[in-house]
């Protein structure tokens, strides 16, 4: 099994998406041209997050980590997508409430019930208003690369064997 | 006190119900509760709805259970997290 996959090619900046759709669109294909995801992704994410929003308001910077089921990933890896102008999310467990969202963490992971470290690493990221901020104002991706990696343990496995 | 079974729901059962599920493992583990959890995907909670004690989720719930349900969103955001971790934690003491 290959590790976590995480580089430039799926950090995403200044990206122009009039729809949260748009954007998950963009960054899904995205995936898909890495070969990190099937075609199928693309559809699956969108619908999931119609069904089950992942909208988080986290403060002043929110972020939305959408995922779809397992079945349709190659290689476990997180995208980042820094926009342009927040787009509206709807909020996790929630019907119609609405939080803008600057930051999109698109998860494609490939087994259920797995990931736990870096997951929890992760939340420790969205409840950091002082690293989103950092985040969204770097127009460096390499920069962005070595942000995340220092605040996920699991990057720094480079995506080689474990 | 019988083993509350608790399930830990979000749409697909990978992402979010698992960092739930870390919370709440941790949970009892420090307060000393056995706790039966099932991590699961919202579509299989029809199958608990006879044995579940409780059900944990980030996603919206529409239909009625016979059990309660608590938002499990502040474990993401880390905003009111210590106020759903006590609502938690009364459910699995009673």
């Amino acid at each position: 099994m290959s590790g976590l996959y995480f580089d430039t090619p799926v950090i995403l900046l200044d990206i122009d998406g009039s729809s949260k759709e748009e954007v998950l669109r963009m960054m899904a294909q995205n995936l898909v041209s890495n070969e990190l995801v099937k075609q199928s992704f693309v559809e699956a994410v969108v619908q999931r997050e119609n069904e089950y929003a992942t909208g988080l308001p986290t403060g002043d910077i929110a972020v939305a980590i959408p995922h779809t089921d397992v079945e349709h990933v190659q290689r476990k890896a997180i995208s980042v997508g820094i926009l342009r102008d927040p787009v509206d999310f709807i909020v996790m467990g929630d019907d119609k409430e609405t939080v803008p969202v600057k930051i999109v963490f698109m998860l494609a992971m490939d087994e259920a019930h797995s990931q736990l470290k870096l997951l929890q690493q992760l939340m420790q990221v969205f409840q950091d208003q002082n690293v989103l901020k950092e985040l969204s104002s770097t127009s460096d991706k390499k920069q962005i690369k070595k942000m995340m990696e220092e605040k996920l343990e699991a990057l720094s496995f480079k995506g080689g064997e474990r | 006190m019988a083993k509350k079974q608790v399930l830990v729901a979000c749409g697909a059962g990978v992402a979010t119900s698992t960092v739930v599920n870390g919370a709440i493992e941790d949970m009892a583990k420090e307060h000393k509760l056995s706790v039966d959890l099932k991590q699961i995907k919202i579509a299989e909670v029809e199958s608990y709805v006879d044995t579940a004690d409780l059900l944990v989720t980030t996603a919206t719930i529409k239909k009625e259970y016979p059990f309660p349900v608590i938002n499990a969103r502040s474990f993401l955001t880390g905003i009111g997290m210590e106020d759903t971790k006590q609502e938690i934690l009364d459910e699995l003491k009673k």
